[in-house]
């Protein structure tokens, strides 16, 4: 076993996607996860990989795209505002199927918002983040060890589906440490390349040319690709949800939460499964694909839903599809940068009552 | 029978579907030519813009990549940063560099990176139907500047070589025309030593090509090249703005 | 046992640093933990502080509403954490800095002069160090010789004689509590 060390949610992020391979990242300051390109920039130059400061946000996204057309794993890191800025490059990425994987350190908005901790991209990441019917993975940690395993994860479901991956996270996870086991056995950039037909890395005059691209003027074939992108999708939808159920075995109210707020949500159900009430949680670590069959299931048995997060009200809507809306869901929301407090978790939770 | 004239082989077989008359034909084959006599077509990846030359990916027989609207450079860096020793240009229209994405074009031609721009200016966005472009000339009748574009509210147009060559970093910056044939010989010189200057590794190598739109100037195609003597060189005069590697020696 | 602990003051005093060093004694222990900072505009002078949770049982929530450990190095931090403090928690105080003294009696004050002790110390910027001796040595949170060994892992090998007066400001604050 490899072992244990004290990082942040952000270098851990860093340093994994390292391991997994990573030798290419395009990024631009903004807080709260300026450690993710502070981290590359001084580790990438002692492993002749490639940090970047780039002109915008637009660029770095527009540098990702060409390094992942090559083949190799490319990733950028922002925060909520600079995502927007990257939408544009995300949806190219998304309709070029190029893998890639971008890091959303969410902070509170809109506009320029603020920089504490939000969740209020939620529903911006999870609808496609950009202009065209698409999705990227979405993957929601709520521990720096998430933080770091995930990171490997985003890279290789990206790859096996084809399509950018998202890690969705806010200020507080990026900020704080906790101990982590990096993996020990590290992917080689050029493992990682392997098996890419298709990437742009010169035909050596070996094979015709390749083109990554994501223009079809045609709208029989446009439509093609969609339908053929959206059959992938569904794949994804059937094989790689993923949540965790935390005390939902005699629950009779389900917290839903993630990310940090599931970590809040985790000490109100300790107190009020003191005070006795039957609660647990449902914590979606795949945002898109949504684990929605957890919460069919746990409609059967359950008499409420409580949804915790840091925007209006946002996964709620997810929850509600999920659900049919056949059992009532109440909200308990702070946005702004503001965060609830596990006796405002459980205040919440006694009211379900 | 002895052949006389051929399609260079960097070209694939698909038609262009550029207008009669457009210049882009031309460009197309001077950089095709370039790719062939230095024999990089198997380590070359190109750039394909957004605007006329969207499809450019079509007619290039190394690999291809089509980029967003003026994000080029940033591609083209991301491709270079991941595969130093293959050959990386990108080939834009005024619109795409001029305009949308001139903040990746001097951003990418500050860091000197070490790939070559290929720059169609012919003043006017083409694919759209010929509306203003950056590089319009003042007065120039468009979709969008239909009394003539007027300098007080439209601005002057932008000359991007001399703009580029205030910056230190790039190697080699010329502009050419190919409005006849001693133009278009010497900016088939231009196309060669710009990839050149990036086959040995000197760094950012942009051809600025003064070009034509028959279609959206309203003109035949023996007037437009006529029209690029008289009104757009002496907008865009023709020369050399930048070679490091010269002014070493 | 769980030690939710805030340390409190100005940027620039060291308050991250004397946290993380906590948290990598913890660690060295097998301990549970989660160190949180505050974080926004980048300022040297602006109140900052952390929270770590040093505890035998996975941590939940890493932000700590009520703690049971304070330790500040500034007047607004007091007036600010006070009022939070656990009934029966623990003030470390830099009594240098904070001219007054807590008003609640459910809590145990220890005032240290911990900015002078420093200054006398010829090391001015290690106040926060000297606290952090002091609240191992009064509540064990950590074993004292850990904080030493977490100490020679944080401090790079090149700052040699930084670490000395670190492991000297450390035992200052065990000395303090013992000699008080």
């Amino acid at each position: 076993m490899a072992q244990k060390v004290l990082m942040k949610g952000n270098e851990a992020i860093a340093e994994a996607a390292i391991r997994a391979g990573c030798r290419h990242y395009f990024g631009y300051p903004i807080t709260p996860q300026t450690e993710i390109a502070a981290y590359m920039a001084k580790r990438m130059p002692k492993i002749g990989g490639t940090f970047l400061q780039a002109e915008s946000e637009i660029a770095a996204i527009n540098m990702v795209y060409g390094c992942a057309s090559t083949g190799y794993r490319a990733m950028t890191s922002s925060s909520s505002p600079g995502i927007s800025l990257k939408a544009e490059g995300i949806s190219y990425l998304a309709g070029a199927d190029l893998p890639a994987l971008i890091v959303n350190i969410q902070r509170g908005g809109p506009g320029l918002g603020g920089i504490q901790p939000s969740q209020s991209d939620y529903f911006f990441m999870t609808r496609g983040p950009g202009h065209g019917d698409f999705h990227v993975i979405v993957l929601a940690p709520a521990s720096v060890q998430e933080m770091a395993d995930m990171t490997r994860l985003a890279f290789d479901l990206s790859e096996k589906y084809r399509m950018p991956a998202m890690l969705l996270a806010d200020g507080t996870m990026g900020q704080m440490m906790e101990p982590v086991e990096l993996p020990e056995e590290e992917i080689s950039p050029e493992d990682a390349r392997k098996n890419k037909p298709w990437a742009t890395c010169g035909t050596e005059m070996k094979r015709p040319h390749n083109i990554v691209n994501s223009l079809y003027l045609k709208p029989d074939e446009l439509e093609k690709t969609n339908i053929e992108r959206f059959e992938r999708y569904a794949r994804l939808e059937a094989e790689e949800c993923r949540w965790e159920e935390y005390m939902m075995d005699d629950a009779e109210f389900c917290v839903v939460s993630c990310g940090i707020t599931a970590r809040v949500s985790k000490n109100a159900i300790l107190e009020a499964r003191k005070r006795g009430v039957k609660v647990g949680m449902i914590r979606p670590i795949t945002l898109y694909p949504f684990p929605a069959k957890a919460f069919a299931k746990a409609a059967e048995k359950v008499k409420a839903f409580l949804t915790v997060e840091l925007n209006m009200g946002q996964m709620k809507e997810d929850v509600e599809l999920a659900i049919r809306c056949s059992k009532p869901i109440s909200t308990c929301n702070r946005v702004g940068g503001m965060i609830p407090s596990a006796d405002q978790v459980t205040a919440a939770i006694m009211n379900l009552k | 029978m002895a052949t006389v004239f051929e399609k260079p082989k960097s070209l694939t077989d698909a038609p262009l579907h550029y207008c009669p008359g457009c210049t882009h034909g031309i460009v197309h084959r001077l950089v095709a030519e370039a790719i062939d006599e230095l024999g990089i077509e198997g380590k070359t990846i190109g750039i394909a813009p957004v605007g006329c030359s969207v499809m450019a990916y079509d007619y290039f027989a190394c690999d291809m990549i089509e980029a967003a609207h003026g994000r080029a450079p940033a591609v083209a860096t991301g491709v270079k940063r991941s595969l130093p020793n293959n050959v990386v240009f990108t080939y834009q229209g005024d619109g795409d560099l001029a305009s949308i994405g001139l903040c990746e074009t001097v951003s990418c031609a500050c860091r000197g990176e070490n790939i070559t721009v290929i720059f169609i200016n012919n003043a006017i966005y083409g694919m759209t139907g010929g509306q203003m472009a950056p590089t319009s000339l003042v007065g120039q009748v468009t979709q969008t500047s239909p009394y003539g574009r007027d300098a007080a509210t439209q601005g002057l147009p932008i000359r991007i070589s001399e703009l580029l060559a205030t910056l230190d970093a790039p190697a080699y910056i010329e502009r050419v025309a190919v409005n006849n044939v001693a133009n278009v010989r010497r900016a088939k010189k231009a196309v060669l030593k710009a990839f050149k200057t990036q086959v040995e590794g000197k760094g950012f190598s942009l051809v600025e090509v003064v070009s034509t739109c028959p279609t959206n100037w309203g003109l035949t195609p023996q007037k437009a090249c006529q029209w690029v003597e008289e009104k757009m060189i002496p907008q865009y005069p023709l020369g050399c703005f930048r070679d490091k590697f010269a002014e070493a020696k | 046992m769980t030690y939710e602990t805030i340390m409190a003051g100005f940027g620039g005093q060291g308050l991250l640093f004397s946290g993380k060093v906590l948290a990598h004694a913890a660690l060295i222990e097998g301990k549970e933990l989660s160190w949180l900072p505050s974080y926004g505009p980048e300022m040297r002078g602006g109140t900052c502080n952390c929270s770590v949770i040093v505890s035998d049982d996975p941590v939940g929530s890493p932000i700590i509403a009520s703690p049971n450990v304070l330790m500040v190095m500034n007047e607004p931090s007091l007036d600010k954490f006070e009022p939070a403090l656990a009934s029966g928690g623990t003030v470390f105080i830099d009594s240098s800095l904070v001219p007054r003294k807590v008003t609640r009696s459910d809590v145990t004050a220890v005032y240290i002069p911990a900015t002078k002790m420093a200054k006398e110390m010829n090391a001015p910027s290690l106040a926060n160090m000297i606290l952090l001796g002091a609240i191992v040595a009064k509540l064990g949170c950590v074993k004292f010789e850990t904080v030493l060994e977490a100490l020679k892992h944080t401090i790079s090998a090149r700052k040699a004689d930084l670490l000395e007066l670190n492991l000297k400001a450390v035992q200052a604050g065990k000395d303090f509590i013992a000699s008080n």
